[in-house]
């Protein structure tokens, strides 16, 4: 295929499958080391290119705004917060140990079976998908009026949970007088 | 058995639009590498991003569904979202509260390896 098929043949959802398919290898390759790598410094780093993918995958599901809010939030907030934690609390001749094969192997088996289990349940599902699927529109302003009238309860819970969370932290790591 | 060569699975890719099953299939795999990650690490941090990761499958679910239902035309209270920024809020705060608990962990016992930390008390 020439490249100016290619761009003939680029248009409408043929753009966003193969968006779809390069950011399923980034995150699920990232994934793997963010999970399985020994070093927990090179965890993070992998799972910042995954959550940086999940917003790519909002965006192909027609939320701009959860893909902003993942990366501002999660990216820039949650695991810089998440580096100054292993910072803090990595001493520097500290060695990964290797982890113990049976161990390692327990925990391959049962996550292949978690996994059989759950895909065998999705292929065997009856799925019917709605006949018009949106084109992806801006999503800001039904979320804003949203949460401003249905879910306002829920929005008010949920910024007096994070005042309490960040009053609680600041005052579980206060330097305590002798 | 024919066997799948990689132009008829590249042109498959490119005439099948990407359905739900997919994405749920996906936010699975995510699922159970964060299972994985928590039963297999020792230091509590790693245990927190295997946390993390289970999260966001979970938001990439309820995502794929409120789009695949048709998204914002038929479902125009945004309930996809709006679970999904909810999570999120709720994670910060999460990982706010575990980290401030886990240097307290640190300046008490020295190591944040949950298999040293045995007792409630120091």
């Amino acid at each position: 295929m020439n490249s100016e098929a290619a761009n003939v043949a680029l248009t409408g959802w043929q753009g966003a499958n193969i968006a779809f398919w390069i950011i399923t290898i980034v995150v699920l390759v990232s994934a793997f080391f963010a999970a399985l790598s020994r070093s927990i410094v090179q965890a993070a780093f992998a799972l910042f290119f995954c959550l940086l993918g999940i917003a790519g995958y909002y965006v192909l599901l027609g939320s701009a705004f959860l893909a902003v809010t993942q990366i501002i939030i999660y990216v820039g907030g949650i695991l810089v917060l998440l580096m100054f934690g292993i910072l803090l609390t990595n001493r520097p001749l500290q060695r990964d140990l290797p982890y113990s094969p049976w161990l390692y192997a327990l925990v391959c088996l049962s996550g292949l079976l978690l996994l059989a289990a759950i895909e065998t349940v999705i292929m065997m599902a009856p799925w019917t998908q709605a006949a018009t699927i949106s084109a992806p529109a801006s999503d800001v302003r039904p979320i804003g009026n949203m949460l401003l009238t249905k879910y306002l309860l829920p929005f008010e819970l949920a910024g007096i949970t994070l005042l309490l969370c960040l009053v609680g932290a600041a005052y579980l790591v206060r330097r305590r007088e002798r | 058995m024919n066997e799948l060569s990689l132009p008829q699975l590249m042109g498959f890719v490119a005439t099948h639009p990407v359905a739900l099953p997919i994405y749920l299939i996906v936010a699975a795999m995510l699922f159970v590498l964060g299972i994985m990650a928590c039963m297999l690490r020792r230091n509590a941090i790693g245990i927190l991003i295997g946390i993390e990761i289970i999260l966001n499958a979970a938001i990439l679910n309820f995502m794929a569904f409120w789009r695949f239902r048709g998204g914002l035309d038929a479902d125009p209270t945004m309930s996809g979202p709006m679970f999904g920024v909810f999570i999120i809020v709720l994670a910060a705060c999460e990982a706010a509260v575990a980290l401030a608990i886990l240097l307290n962990l640190y300046f008490n016992f020295g190591s944040v390896e949950v298999d040293k930390i045995q007792q409630m008390k120091h």
